[in-house]
């Protein structure tokens, strides 16, 4: 009897065991090709020239150098273009936090006839591809004697995006209304209601927005193209191209400095990885 | 008398009035926290919309006032061989991207819904790609293709098959170009699915498996309909995405789009005539018929959609 029944058991539990292989098999080898692009990498980072050019390549750089790392940091101001990202970064993190919680709050917690046009006319904005507003942008800025400064590329921040403005006002939505109907008994005004009472609660919100915001500035690329055109005003990703076309063989140099922008973003990533994560599943359809 | 009366509308006229009071602040209430973005809104996005389409009616290049050319712009356009290349290799890179993208990231999604141990490790793992700026992952990806020394070719010489130009060929640059795109943009993709993944009702699969169904019915018959608003929701974005792909193939081509206009995408084209030829005009109608197409494409897939996207409430869209 005990017999009978231990046999389909210990079947289903081997069953079960396989299958529980074949997916950390599936998942391993996909890592690893996830992943390898980034060992190669670091690994030709580390390397001499001669090393580079093997084939078949080796993948541990024997010996290590850090020879590539000095001359991606020397040939071009890399300093001074990490500076410059740091300061788009920084002013424009500012910015979309200031503007989109602001009129996240006005989309979400005070009632007025217009707001509903107002949201769904901040979500079609979204379809809107950015080579439409480009050029008269451009002009524009040109006019205003902005181009060649950080002013075209950080100025807009300040009156909102929208889909920072989106993601914040579905979570707002989510804040219990008698919460500012309490505080309006009790006389406070709205903005005071916004400062201390919905900006404290939506806080994990707001380091998603700024992160991603972060994310987006440090990596942003046609912006500073268009509007940073003297070589002192470059940021890093910009000055990375330029050192393509210039250096278009140093392979090592290029990726020790592509390492070197990566590894922030990843740093700070590994640093707020829950809040990361959870910001980018809101930003799903969930809302 | 006017004790009268007013003891008559007592009631009813201070409440009408302070609740027009109440409105009317609230108005104002509203207004002023959406004021900077209703002024970015006009500033940013409906002033420029519109001057776009004035530009493209126009010739335009900064120096002299814009003359007026009527539809010529269009005209032209329409028998550019460049304009044609550019949709061409959009609409390729497209179809390639959009049903990948969606197709491993729900897969992947499905495979870390397994609950395997670890599953966070390799969620950080599939997404780690994503953090990379996409000026890093274009010159990685150049390096990683090298036909010469690259680790694809040698992958591929290992099981003794010789290996494509990748960025180098023809043939072979779009598919690479979609690959390195897929590698950065699928752990995104993934993360929203699998939230969803995660949001389909247990009760629902263990109905499913009680009736007899094995684990592919129950894929194609519970997880997958209770998918598509994500996947409908993945494919809009897909395509607004698409039709702005531009730093990839900046970055690999250094501007050109080559080999042979191969990568010459269609923001790469506008990018060029509005910045090298100083064609303001052409580049803004070049904008126009990109929306149109956007348009167009977002319309097929929304009129399709209420026969493929399942809503749980039971209600159509």
């Amino acid at each position: 009897m005990s017999l009978a029944i231990a046999v389909p058991r210990r079947r289903q539990d081997l069953r079960r065991t396989a299958r529980r292989l074949l997916t950390h098999l599936l998942l391993i080898l996909l890592g690893i090709v996830f992943l390898v692009p980034f060992i190669w990498l670091l690994s030709t980072s580390l390397k001499t020239d001669p090393q580079i050019f093997l084939f078949p390549p080796r993948w541990i750089p024997a010996p290590f150098t850090l020879l590539q790392y000095h001359l991606a940091l020397t040939t071009i101001p890399f300093f001074v273009y990490t500076r410059n990202s740091l300061i788009f970064c920084g002013f424009t993190v500012v910015g979309v936090v200031l503007s989109c919680s602001t009129v996240a709050y006005g989309l979400a917690r005070v009632r007025w006839p217009g707001r509903d046009v107002l949201f769904l006319f901040t979500l079609a904005t979204m379809l809107l591809p950015f080579e439409v507003t480009l050029v008269p942008l451009f002009i524009v800025f040109r006019t205003l004697g902005w181009v060649g400064t950080f002013l075209p590329i950080i100025v807009p921040t300040y009156f909102g995006s929208a889909f920072y403005i989106f993601l914040l006002r579905q979570f707002m939505m989510t804040l219990p209304m008698e919460l500012s109907d309490a505080a309006r008994i009790d006389g406070a005004s709205e903005f005071r209601i916004f400062w201390s009472i919905a900006l404290p609660l939506i806080r994990p919100a707001l380091a998603v927005v700024a992160l991603l915001q972060f994310l987006g500035a440090w990596g942003d690329f046609l912006g500073p193209l268009i509007y940073l055109t003297d070589q002192k005003t470059y940021t890093i990703s910009l000055g990375l191209q330029q050192y393509n076309t210039q250096y278009g063989t140093e392979w090592g140099q290029l990726m020790a400095a592509s390492t070197l922008l990566t590894l922030p973003v990843i740093v700070l990533f590994f640093f707020t990885q829950r809040t990361f994560i959870q910001g980018i599943t809101l930003t799903g359809i969930k809302g | 008398m006017a004790e009268l009366i007013a003891s008559h509308d007592q009631v009813a006229v201070p409440r009408h009035r302070a609740s027009l009071r109440a409105r009317s602040r609230s108005v104002r209430t509203g207004l002023l926290f959406c004021s900077p973005w209703i002024v970015g809104i006009l500033a940013f996005i409906v002033y420029p919309t519109v001057m776009s389409f004035y530009y493209s009616l126009t010739e335009y290049d900064l120096l002299q006032v814009p003359t007026f050319v009527g539809l010529g712009n269009y005209q032209q356009l329409a028998s550019d061989p460049k304009m044609l290349t550019a949709i061409y290799n959009t609409l390729y890179y497209m179809a390639l991207w959009i049903p990948l993208n969606i197709g491993l990231s729900i897969s992947v999604a499905l495979l870390l819904n397994l609950k395997v141990r670890g599953m966070a490790m390799y969620r950080t793992l599939f997404y780690l790609p994503v953090l990379v700026p996409a000026v890093a992952t274009s010159l990685l990806w150049v390096w990683f293709l090298n036909p010469q020394y690259g680790v694809a070719n040698w992958v591929l010489s290992l099981v003794n098959i010789p290996g494509p130009g990748w960025l180098a060929s023809t043939v072979w640059s779009k598919p690479s170009v979609v690959l390195i795109s897929l590698w950065g943009s699928i752990g995104n993709t993934m993360l929203i699915f699998l939230a969803s993944v995660q949001d389909v009702p247990k009760d629902l699969q263990d109905a499913a498996e009680v009736d007899g169904a094995n684990a592919w019915q129950r894929f194609w018959a519970v997880t997958l309909p209770m998918l598509t608003p994500v996947i409908f929701f993945e494919l809009i974005i897909g395509i607004i995405a698409g039709i702005q792909f531009f730093t990839i193939p900046y970055v690999i081509t250094g501007g050109t789009g080559n080999p042979a206009d191969s990568l010459t995408v269609f923001g790469l084209i506008l990018y060029r005539a509005a910045f090298f030829d100083f064609k303001m005009g052409y580049a803004s109608a070049m904008a126009w018929a990109a929306t149109v197409l956007i348009f167009v494409l977002t319309f097929v897939v929304f009129r399709t959609s209420n026969r493929w996207v399942y809503y749980q409430s039971g209600e159509t869209r």
